[in-house]
């Protein structure tokens, strides 16, 4: 099953570390909750025993954004709450990742308004978008999925010399 | 039903006869239109009469007639609680005037109605205590349900924050 498994031989094994860095950080994603509107429900119903995220190590959700590494952003976004999402996000340490959960959040959905933000990917670098309205709760397991899947893909030096953010919380 | 209706527009006319402009009553929703000018008169006498008593404020909103010669209404939504009664009072407003009194100091809970009103249509309620923004950001300059205002907003009109390289 896991690593375990590998271990019943000799009792070691080798691998790269960029391997099992990416390994141990895809099996423990903690969310973000922040759920805004409709797709929070979605989003909860997804943790909850019958979908049971917690089998892809994500089903701890965290309210606060310092223990988070993936933000999943459900629900219909508008331009006053587009800065307070940014600053969560950027309070969250790095590596981080983004799902825009649902259709309001990728493209403002059938907000076509002044008032709503027409996806998040205009300030925020979204890693998976979430079909539906809302998306069914296998829906958001499988983008968490697919962030997996990414994860996998990285190397463990992939957020070494990044720059620090310049937080608009500092300026003031 | 037909009593309270003639008993509102009496005592309302006991504030002079050019208070009452217009009524209607459309299935059982009775609306009076009354004098821009009075409404805070008028809104103190709907309250404090003894057989009236709209005590409840449950709505302060306006209407923008684009092309009408006067261009606003404002309109509130009070309710008798003494007479399980609900009134819809309307005051056009001259011209292009965008001014009315407040009605905040006889019925509180017109105080949040009347800035989300200046927020959507602009309108500016004279002597109101605290006229800011109620939904859009502070230092927004449009008022967005008046009828010149495009659907998708004004580009750059709302920060957002800057993307992530």
């Amino acid at each position: 099953m896991g690593l375990e498994a590998k271990l019943a031989g000799d009792g070691y094994l080798t691998t790269t570390l960029d391997a099992i860095i990416a390994w141990s950080r895809r099996s423990s994603i903690w969310p973000m909750p922040m759920g805004i509107s409709c797709c929070a429900i979605e989003m909860m119903s997804a943790v909850d025993p019958k979908y049971d995220m917690s089998r892809f190590g994500s089903e701890v959700m965290r309210f606060t954004p310092r223990q988070c590494d993936l933000m999943i952003v459900a629900g219909t976004v508008t331009y006053k709450m587009a800065h307070v999402v940014r600053r969560i996000y950027d309070q969250m340490p790095d590596p981080k990742w983004v799902i825009a959960m649902g259709a309001c959040t990728s493209s403002g959905g059938m907000y076509r308004s002044y008032n709503v933000v027409q996806g998040i990917d205009q300030f925020l670098p979204v890693d998976v978008y979430t079909a539906g309205c809302p998306p069914r709760p296998e829906n958001l397991i499988n983008a968490v999925m697919q962030v997996q899947k990414k994860i996998d893909q990285s190397k463990a030096r992939d957020w070494q010399d990044k720059k620090i953010v310049d937080l608009e919380i500092n300026k003031n | 039903m037909m009593e309270i209706n003639n008993l509102i527009v009496e005592k309302l006319k006991s504030l002079g006869e050019d208070t009452v402009v217009e009524t209607s009553d459309f299935r059982d929703d009775f609306c009076v239109t009354v004098n821009a000018d009075k409404i805070v008169a008028v809104a103190k006498l709907l309250k404090e009469d003894s057989e009236l008593k709209f005590e409840l404020c449950e709505d302060v909103t306006a209407i923008d007639w684009a092309k009408r010669k006067s261009r606003f209404t404002i309109v509130y939504h009070v309710l008798s609680l003494k007479n399980n009664f609900r009134l819809r009072i309307k005051a056009n407003l001259e011209g292009s005037s965008e001014e009315i009194e407040t009605v905040s100091s006889v019925w509180s809970s017109a105080n949040w109605y009347e800035r989300e009103t200046w927020d959507m249509y602009g309108i500016k309620f004279l002597n109101h205590p605290d006229l800011r923004r109620m939904y859009m950001p502070e230092e927004f300059e449009h008022h967005p349900l008046r009828k010149e205002f495009p659907v998708m907003g004004i580009p750059g009109s709302v920060p957002l924050p800057k993307q992530i390289d």
